[in-house]
This record gives C-alpha cells, structure tokens and sequence, in this order.
C-alpha cells in the first residue's frame, strides 16, 4: 500500500494536503485547527465516544467524528458551523448532566478536560437534569474511582486492557445506567489491580485519582513528637515542578527540599541513597545465583516496581521465587530510617514519621504490607504520597515556588549516585546494577555509560554484556503489556535471560501512575532524559562509591546480603497474598 | 347533551365547531389523523428495533422499558393496571438505581401477582405475567443489580452478524470488500473462518441475519446472497499456503463440512491430516442430504479439490467401526483424532405400515441421489410426512423426479412448520399441497404389501408450549389419504454404536459427549463435533465445531499456529445512510425449474450487489464494535 498518498482537502476554508490514512482531527491539527476532544487518546482511544469531535462534512446530513474518521480527496470540512457548534454544546451539556461538577472541590480542577472543553463552549448552564450513579466505592483502596464524575470515555478500560493487558476496567449496565467498574464483577479490592495508577494519568477528569494521604502526612508534621522524615522518588525530581508552572532546570530536588522544609518537615533526604543500597543487595544476590548457576532458576527479576510484584504474584505465582528478595528503594529507606538513622538521632524509633514522596500509586500499597514492619516501630515507611500530592500540598501552604532556593538535602541519608537517579527511568535499574556488578566481579570501575544499551523507550529490550568473561543476557520491560509478552516468551522457552528489570508504568517511574497529569502528552521519555541528565552530571556515578552507602554497611548492616542487611532489606514475596492467591 | 348559551357564540372556535358536526350526525367514517397515523409507523419502527436487539442486554432494565410501554398502553379505567404498573415501574427504577433491597423483589412479586388476579383486560394480566415471568427467569439479575449495584450481563457481542454467526465470520469486512470490488479478498476473509464460502454462499442458513442493525432502518441485509456474489466474481481464489510441517498427524472420522474444515486449517498448520469417509464421495450432508437444485455440484465439488488441494488425504468407504478401520486401531497411528461423523441415520416413525413397499426415508432417498441414483417417481402419487426444510427437500426433488402429485402431511399449521418460509413457498411454488394439521395414524398396504394410503388424524391448533401451539384430535373422522410412496422426514438420528463400543463416551441421545472445546472426556487426543455431538444443526454450525477442533488440536499438539486472512480491511466511507430495501434472491420459475435438477436461486447483479453492500452500517466500526470486541483478525 502506498503511505505517502496524499489528498487534497479543505478544513474551514483552509486547504491542505494531508496523508490519505489521516483522520479530519489530524489534517486540521496541520491547519493549525484545534478540535476540541474528549474521549479521544491517540492509538489507544479512537472510538468516538463522547461526540465532541463532530464537524460538518459537506454532501453529508450526519456529523462526522473528526478523530476517527478519515481524510478524503476533495472534502468539505466545517468544524465551527453552528450545526456542528451547537451540537457539540449539547453533547457537552449531556456529559455535563451525568458529570459531578463540584469543580471547586475536585482533584482535577484547573487540569480536567471536561472544565476546559465546558468552558471554551461558554456554557453557562445545562438544560438536563443531573443524574449521577449511586454506586459505592472502598475509600481505603489506594486508587479511588468516583462514578459520579466518569464520564465513560473508556479510556481506563483501553490503557488497562491495550497498554497494561491486566482488564480491570469495563463497562457496566446498559442504557443511561451505563458505567466503567471493575470487570467480571468484582470489587477493586478482590481483583489483581497492580495499582500502576496508569488510568488516573490518563483520565480526562476527576473520576479517578490516588487515594489523597496529605491529611495524615500534616497531622505527623503537626504532632510535637514525631520527627518527619521525608525521602524523594527519582523520577519525583523529574516532574514535581511541572504542574506548578516550573521549568525542569528550575524544578530542582534542592528546590524541592526547600519547599518540604518550609512545611515544617524534619529531615529531606533522597531514596537515591537507599536505591545504592538496592543496588548493593540486589546486585550481590544476583552474583551469588551466577555462582551457582546450576541450581538456580534463571532469570533473577527486580523487585523494586511493587506494581510489577502484584502483576508478577497475581499472573505468574509458580515465578515468584525469581524475584529478587531484596526490598524496594522505599522499603529499604524505612526499614534504615527507623533502626539505622533513628540510632545516629538516638531517638525512639517510635518517634519517626517516616515519608516517601513517590511517583507511584503502588507505594500506597506497599509500605501497608504486612512484611513491611521490620524495624519493629509500625510501618517502616508510614505515609506514601505521588508527585501530585506533594505539589498540592506546595499550594496548600501558599509556597511561592518561583521564589524557592535551592538548598542541600539532610545528611547522611541524603546522598544519592547517578546510578541511583536513573533508577527512575526504564532500563536503569538493570544499567545501575550492571555498573556495579561489573566491579564486584572485577574490582575495577566499567565505562559509566559502559551499559546504556538498555536506555530508551522502547517497551522491551535485550542486550548482552560480558561480566569478566561471563556472558550475560539481560532484558528490560516497561509496562505490563510488554511484561506480558516477554513473560510469554519465556515461558514458552523462545527467549531466554540471566537478568529481568521490569517496570509496571511505560517509560518507568518517570511516567509513573503518580506523576503530573498532562491529558494527550506522554512525558515518560522527556523525564527520563532529564534524569539520564542528572546522572551524567553527577560526581558519584557508582552505587558502591555512594560514601553514605559504605559508612552504612561498616557501621551498621557490615555488608550486603549480611545477616542484618537480610533482616532489614529483605523480605518474603510470599509473605503477603494477592487477591485469589492461594 | 345540554347545550346552553349561544351556540353562535361557541362555535366561532373551530374545535368546537367541529365537536358541533360530530354531534349532529348518527355515524360518522373514522379516519386516522397524522398523530395516530404516525404512532403506526412508530410500532413498525419499534418491531423491527425489538428484532434488532443486540445481543447482551441487561434483563432488567429491558423488562423496565417494556413495562413503560405497558403502561402507556393502559385506558386507566382499573386500578391495578392504572396504578400498580406505575408502582411497578417505580420499583424496577430502584432495582437498576441500586435503591432497592431484596424485599423489593417480594413486593414486585406480590404487586404483580395482583395485578394479574384482579386487572380487568389483557392490557394489565400480560403486563404483569411479563413481570412475573422475568421475575422467574432472571431473579438473579435483579439480585446482582441491588446487592452489587450493577447487572450480570455482558454487552460483549457488539457486531451483531459477527456475534450471531457460529463461526465468527468477519461479515462487515468481506461486505465492505464486496462494496470495494475486492471479491478475492473477500474470499480469502471468509475463508479464515470458514473454509466453504461457495457452499455458504448458497445453503447457509444465515444467521447472521437475524439480528442485522440495518433491520432498525429497513431490512436487515442479505448477507449470503452478497457472499455468493463474492465467490461468483471472484473465480479461483488460490488456497493460502501451509505452514511448515509439523510431523504430527491427525485422522478426521467423517468427510462432512466439519471434518473438513477441520482437516483445512489442521492443514494450513502444517499437520499431516487424512478423512476417512464411510460414503463414496466427500461432502457428508452437503451431497447426501441437500439437493442439488440447492447447492450444485459443480460448486461442492470445486469447493472440496480446493480445499483437498493444500494437502489433505482422504480414505472412503472407509465405515469407521467395521474393520479394519476400528478406532482403536486408527487412534494409535496418529496424533490426534477429530470424530465428525454427522447424524445420517434416519429415525423410524413408529407407525403401523411403516414396512410397507414405497416407504422411504429421506434420509435413504437422499443419500442414494448423493452418488447420482435417482429413484424412479415417474407419475407417482407421493405423501411426504415433516414439516421441516429435510420434507421441503424431499418434496421438492420428488417433483423433479417425476411424481404427479406431491403432499406434504404436517400435523401443526403451516406457519408452524420449521422449514424455512421461502422453502415452503417454493414447494408450494412448485406443485406441492401443503397438509396442515394432518396428524399420520398409519400407513395402509395392498395385497402385495405396497402402500395404497396415509391414513390421518385432522387436528386442531391447541395451547402454547414453549412459543408455539401444540396440536390435538379434531373432533372430525380420521381421513384415508390414498397414494403409492411415503417419504418419512421427521428428523435423523447419529450412529455411535461402534464409538460406544470403543469406549467413546456417549449421551443418552446417542450423541458422542464433548466439551464445548471440542475435547472427548477421558480420551486424551479424541475430539468430536458437529451433528454428532449436538444432534442435527446447520452446516455453518458443523464448520465452526471444524475451526473449534482445530485450534484445540494444534494446542493439543503443543503449537500455536495462528489463522489470519492478511487482508486489510477498507476503511469506512461516510455516509448518511438513506434508507434503501433489501435486494432479495431471485429464483428461476417454477414451471422451468421444475424440470431440472439446476439451482433454483439466481444471484445477485453487479448493480444490485453494489446497493446490497452499500445498506451495510458496518458495526464494527459505528457503535460498540470500534471499542471492544469487533474485529478478530487471527485465531
């Protein structure tokens, strides 16, 4: 077939000449004409749900969804004449009939499709009656959906069927009744959500959405004996800045300590450090498999994604002894916070509130694991909040974030690698890993960027290295999608690897479930350069030079896969059941 | 009437004018004004949107709506249809709103039953036995809608052709390549799913059509005369290529439609297959069961070399259960074995006479046309006893044959009989008398035991059973239908005897017991489907248990071939989609046709084919289709 057929049309007087497999919203987008969408997600959702889209096609009574209907020869296109206008208000306004609008009072408000779409229309009032859903929701789940504010674009039910592959999302009922619950009618609770969070980033409105844990976070900043402790996410210094208007340069970690110090938390320091730590353990304990290659299963698989884990016990429980015991970066920063750090504090660890700031939903729902305790004092990590709850709470205290200088993080837990910042892009994990694994095996330092062969967007990679001699296949996944068809594959025997990194969101934790919404844009690639940036700028760029790192192990954990390091860092897959796991 | 004040006055108002004029006269010709006139249309309308009813619709919130509807039919004169159906809706909004508890069913319940005791007409009674009735039959519907605030259903069938066709063809495509003059392409679609396109172009039995979204226009579209335009313009159309061999082999026990269907894709996979058919010929109830007036040889046979020619072997005369092709010696020499061998025997009518000389069952007078042996009917007087499309056959081939009379004796009405309408017409068409409500008694034999007369019982339509009237006794005498031959077609049965005997499990209905995944219980390997798992279906029926056998064997065998078309599908064209009747097959005249055993259907025209194609509202596209579930491109 030929791709490069162009056709000649005309969009509101505009001629244009467009590829003959575009759709009308693509050759007017060439026009500089911007169609106003609501349900339409590029590739993912072309179905023309919500009838926002319709122009008026000469020779044609009907209107025509301009996102998924394509160009033709000759074509008469009319986006703004009054029957296309006026029908798309009312189709708005219909929305708007069965949509919560207590925008004042939403999650989304200022950043909702459906406000700006409302408003640009200049509707002032809907002529409907409201009619919202009465259906109950578990308020304790870490993902919230409000079927008051749905307004079935079905976008959740494409990302989590096409891009997660994990169907949680359906449509229930029929008529005017019809909604978006979870599938095979189960609770959310009940099901094998993995809590990417993947839906609430690219739901146009406030219908979903992490449950909002700022009110717990302010009670511990509050209470006069709690010392706050807070760690920040990688990928969190790639995007916190972006949805309270600052630029990537500007939107710094250090400016992002600053802004926690003003709220009145303790200590600022960076999981990056316990991402070394990560590094040091999982690293070690991939060695030792290598040495004893024969009686071990092949490949290891990180562990740090908790999306991916819930993925990997829920979909494949014969496999979950391939995962790497070594806990995730937060766990392991709780699980040092409330034993090592609390003894350098001589505090009760009792006394530590201990936060993450993370670009993940799923850390909701790991640091209230049962096997998440081990430091004796509670939870090891109390609270977990996304990237978007940190910046509303930037605005809850009024901080003028333009006016905030960078200041350092808190010592000794606030030193962090490179290797550690590109934790938080797809393929760092396996690049940091491989970086030190190559100088415990040879006690000589690789090339930094020796391993950047598993960078990039791309949804599944492989690559070989050679470890002093030993050859190693490695393969890197990045959505639960792609995770799929590279579980498939190894399954059935067609690939084979020594090493897995997998990360639940696409793109890694830099288009985490819990990053800023930005609707039709995809940032995972743009943060992960940022932070590729950050690496290469850093004067650390190994996890094992991390000084903090190394003090902890002489002082405290004496070394990785240690006997305390084993107590502290890592934990049992099994030691906690998926919904329906047995 | 009082009529006070000034009349002059009044009547300056033209309604009351008018109110003036009626009065006046004694009777007066009721004409429709626009109102009603259009509220008739609205009921066609509404019947052919109820026709067109997507599959998967919640219950409950339907049985809501036809309540409504209900409703609004009340005069209001009596107070439980008034009244208690207003109630009624009220109730059911709370079961689909989530504002209900179990409770509110016992109250629909009782509320129901009242109104059915105490309503006055059948306005009110059948509004409330609809209720009682889905009351009955979906309880739990109602029970997940108020404990779960959600219905059971699943709307997952979204293209309604698609979803109605046993074999998942993919109709919206292969239409939209008729309409874009790409009929290899369209051949090579069906093909995917059905490996016999020119067959199903003429006999299928087009269940597609059933449903067809067109309907809620004007009339749903003629699928199958389009595919037949499809193959007819197509010509040859070469048959994909294999996919390496595997060295697995698989030995499929029957060389009907399904058995070779089966054996085609097991093929394109890269297995080694073989059919071992009992009769002559290859074809199974294609050439021994449907005559050729129906589906011509040339195109059978053209179709099976087709189908043979990507590498299939085939044995016949081979009776599996006599030796030497006893299962248990054919299961060890291959990989796998699909049992498809159809239901070919026929079942005996328990009737006195029935050994008469001239009795003949269908099943056998078929089968004996089949390999070209043509009973002599030459100026016969013949009784045919069924009402189904195997009597239409029957009937219709006696004719061909010769016979100066052909009746068909039937003890239900005519509108009951299960033959297809356009095959009773066309028997009718042809020559042959139609006895309804004729129930058989006996068969009557001469001194040379010949048979010299049906004798029958006149029946009455009595009560429903299940959606249809069953007859009785008319109190009127028993009838002597004199005649010389009596074709039995009242249904055929399956020959498992030798399956059973192999250990094969098999139902009380001497059907071969399988799975819906095709597999045989406790015989690793053994699949079985078609007619002899399902009792007698159609042919499009037999060719998906085909397409189901090979994909469970493939996967059996440990692969994973995948079946595709490689055809890209045309993108919609826009539009307005003015509403245009259904072009129905033409048929050569009966006094013509008569006289030959040539296709009776006509196809369709370029012109009317590209009108045809053009009605299609492509679903898979508009509607729930472009979301979820419209397109299979591989199995």
């Amino acid at each position: 077939m030929v791709n490069t057929e162009r056709v000649k049309l005309t969009i509101d007087g505009i001629q244009i000449e467009a590829d003959r497999r575009s759709t009308i919203l693509q050759a007017a987008a060439l026009a500089g004409i911007r169609i106003p969408t609501l349900c339409y997600l590029k590739g993912i959702n072309e179905i023309g749900a919500c009838r926002v889209c319709v122009v008026e096609v000469e020779g044609y009574a009907k209107l025509v969804t301009a996102c998924n209907n394509r160009v033709k020869e000759g074509m008469m296109v009319h986006t703004n004449s009054p029957k296309a206008r006026k029908t798309r208000r009312t189709n708005v306004q219909l929305i708007l009939s069965q949509h919560n609008s207590n925008c004042a009072y939403c999650v989304r408000s200022g950043n909702c499709s459906l406000q700006s779409v409302a408003n640009d229309l200049n509707i002032m009032d809907v002529p409907f009656v409201k009619e919202l859903p009465k259906n109950c929701w578990n308020m304790e789940f870490p993902l919230i959906r409000d079927y008051t504010k749905c307004i079935k674009c079905m976008r959740c039910v494409q990302i989590c069927d096409k891009i997660q592959s994990v169907n949680i999302w359906d449509v229930v009922n029929t008529g005017s009744r019809t909604t978006v619950d979870v599938s095979g009618n189960r609770k959310i609770e009940e099901s094998d959500c993995a809590v990417c969070g993947q839906c609430i980033t690219h739901c146009p409105v406030g219908a979903l959405r992490e449950r909002d844990d700022t009110e717990h976070v302010l009670d511990a900043i509050a209470d006069k004996d709690k010392i706050t402790v807070v760690q920040i996410a990688p990928a969190v210094r790639a995007a916190w800045g972006e949805s309270i208007g600052l630029a990537p340069e500007f939107a710094t970690v250090k400016r992002l300590a600053s802004a926690l110090r003003k709220m009145g938390f303790d200590y600022i320091f960076d999981t990056n450090f316990s991402v070394d730590l990560t590094i040091m353990e999982e690293g070690s304990e991939f060695l030792e498999k290598l040495k004893n290659r024969e009686n071990e299963t092949f490949p290891m698989f990180t562990s740090c994604c908790p999306g991916w884990v819930r993925f990997m016990k829920s979909q494949y429980p014969d496999m979950v002894d391939q995962l790497s015991t070594a806990k995730s970066p937060q766990q392991m920063f709780g699980a040092v916070a409330k034993t090592y750090y609390a003894k350098l504090l001589d505090v009760d660890p009792e006394r530590i509130f201990c936060l993450s700031v993370m670009p993940c939903v799923a850390k909701k729902q790991e640091c209230a694991l049962p096997t998440m305790r081990d430091a004796g004092a509670g939870q090891d990590v109390d609270a977990s909040l996304t990237t978007r709850e940190i910046d509303r709470m930037i605005r809850m205290f009024h901080i003028l974030p333009e006016t905030l200088r960078e200041e350092e993080l808190d010592m000794p837990l606030g030193v962090g690698s490179g290797a550690g910042v590109i934790f938080g892009a797809t393929g760092g994990v396996m690049e940091a890993a491989l970086r030190s694994a190559y100088y415990l095996v040879t006690s000589k330092n690789p090339e930094p960027d020796a391993f950047r062969a598993v960078r990039g967007m791309d949804g599944w990679k492989e690559a070989e290295f050679n470890l002093a001699g030993t050859i190693l296949k490695v393969a890197v996944a990045s959505g639960l999608g792609n995770t799929r068809k590279l579980m498939k594959a190894l399954r059935k025997g067609r690939v084979s690897y020594d090493f897995v990194e997998i990360m639940a969101c696409p793109g890694g934790c830099a288009g985490g479930g819990g990053q800023p919404i930005h609707d039709g844009r995809e940032l995972a690639g743009d943060r992960g350069q940022i932070l590729y940036g950050l690496d290469k700028v850093s004067h650390i760029r190994f996890s094992h030079e991390n000084p903090s790192v190394i003090k902890c192990y002489e002082d405290f954990l004496e070394k990785p896969l240690s006997h305390k390091a084993h107590e502290l860092l890592h934990t049992d897959h099994h030691g906690w059941k998926m919904p329906g796991e047995t | 009437m009082y009529m006070g004040g000034s009349s002059e006055q009044l009547s300056e108002l033209p309604g009351i004018q008018k109110q003036l004029e009626v009065d006046m006269s004694r009777l007066s010709i009721i004409t429709q004004n626009s109102a009603q006139r259009t509220v008739e249309e609205l009921y066609k309308d509404l019947e052919r949107r109820i026709v067109a009813s997507p599959p998967g619709l919640c219950p409950v919130d339907m049985a809501a709506s036809f309540l409504k509807m209900c409703h609004a039919q009340s005069c209001g004169k009596c107070v439980p249809c008034r009244v208690g159906l207003g109630q009624l809706e009220k109730l059911f909004d709370d079961v689909l709103d989530g504002d209900a508890t179990l409770e509110t069913i016992a109250v629909i319940e009782r509320t129901a039953r009242s109104i059915f005791y105490s309503a006055d007409c059948a306005i009110g009674y059948e509004a409330a036995k609809m209720v009682l009735k889905g009351i009955r039959g979906f309880r739990e519907d109602f029970e997940e809608h108020i404990l779960r605030g959600r219905c059971s259903c699943n709307l997952n069938q979204p293209v309604p052709c698609v979803s109605q066709c046993p074999a998942g063809v993919d109709i919206p495509g292969y239409i939209a390549l008729v309409r874009e003059g790409r009929y290899a392409d369209a051949v090579r679609l069906i093909r995917k799913d059905n490996p016999m396109p020119a067959v199903c172009g003429l006999i299928c039995e087009h269940p597609c059509e059933v449903r067809c979204r067109r309907t809620m226009l004007d009339d749903p579209i003629n699928i199958r005369g389009l595919k037949r335009f499809a193959v007819e313009q197509a010509g040859e159309v070469p048959v994909p290529k294999t996919a390496p061999a595997t060295g697995k082999k698989v030995a499929v026990i029957g060389g009907g439609p399904g058995g070779i269907s089966a054996a085609y894709y097991l093929a394109l996979m890269g297995h080694k297959v073989t059919i071992y058919e009992k009769e002559k010929q290859l074809g199974g109830m294609l050439r021994y069961g449907i005559p050729s007036y129906r589906l011509s040889r040339e195109v059978l046979d053209g179709e099976i070399s087709r189908i043979l020619s990507v590498g299939i072997d085939v044995v016949t005369g081979a009776d599996v259960g006599e030796e030497p092709y006893l299962i248990q010696d054919i299961r060890p020499r291959y990989d796998a074995v699909y049992i498809a061998i159809g239901a070919h025997t026929d079942r005996k009518i328990g009737m006195e006479g029935e050994d008469a000389e001239g009795v003949m069952s269908a099943v056998e007078m078929l089968r004996s046309i089949g390999d070209g042996e043509m009973p002599d009917f030459k100026d016969r007087d013949i009784i045919v006893i069924g009402g189904g499309n195997v009597a239409m056959d029957v009937a219709r081939s006696a004719v061909r044959l010769g016979a100066k009379r052909v009746r068909i004796a039937y003890r239900r009405r005519k509108v009951d009989m299960t033959a297809l309408p356009e095959e009773v017409e066309g028997a009718i068409a042809e020559g042959c008398e139609v006895l309804d409500l004729h129930a058989p008694l006996s068969i009557e034999k001469d001194g040379q035991g010949k048979v010299s007369a049906l004798w029958v019982q006149p029946q009455i339509i009595g009560k429903m059973k299940n959606g249809r009237p069953t007859p009785g006794d008319a109190d009127v005498a028993k009838l002597r239908l004199p005649c010389d031959r009596i074709l039995v077609a009242i249904g055929q049965g399956i020959d498992s005897r030798h399956f059973g005997e192999s250990g094969i499990p098999i139902t009380r209905g001497a059907a071969i017991d399988a799975f819906d995944w095709s597999g045989v219980k406790d015989a690793a390997g053994v699949f079985a489907g078609g007619d002899c798992v399902t009792g007698p279906a159609t042919v499009i029926r037999a060719i998906a248990a085909g397409k189901v056998a090979a994909a469970n064997i493939d996967e059996f065998l440990g692969y994973n071939h995948t079946i595709t078309s490689g055809v890209e599908i045309p993108r919609v064209r826009l539009h307005d989609r003015p509403t245009c009747g259904r072009v129905n097959m033409k048929e050569r005249e009966a006094s013509v046709r008569v006289k030959d055993m040539e296709l009776i259907e006509c196809g369709m025209t370029s012109e009317e084919a590209s009108q045809e194609a053009r009605r299609c509202l492509r679903c898979d596209h508009f509607g729930f289709g472009v979301f979820k579930g419209g397109r299979v491109e591989k199995w």
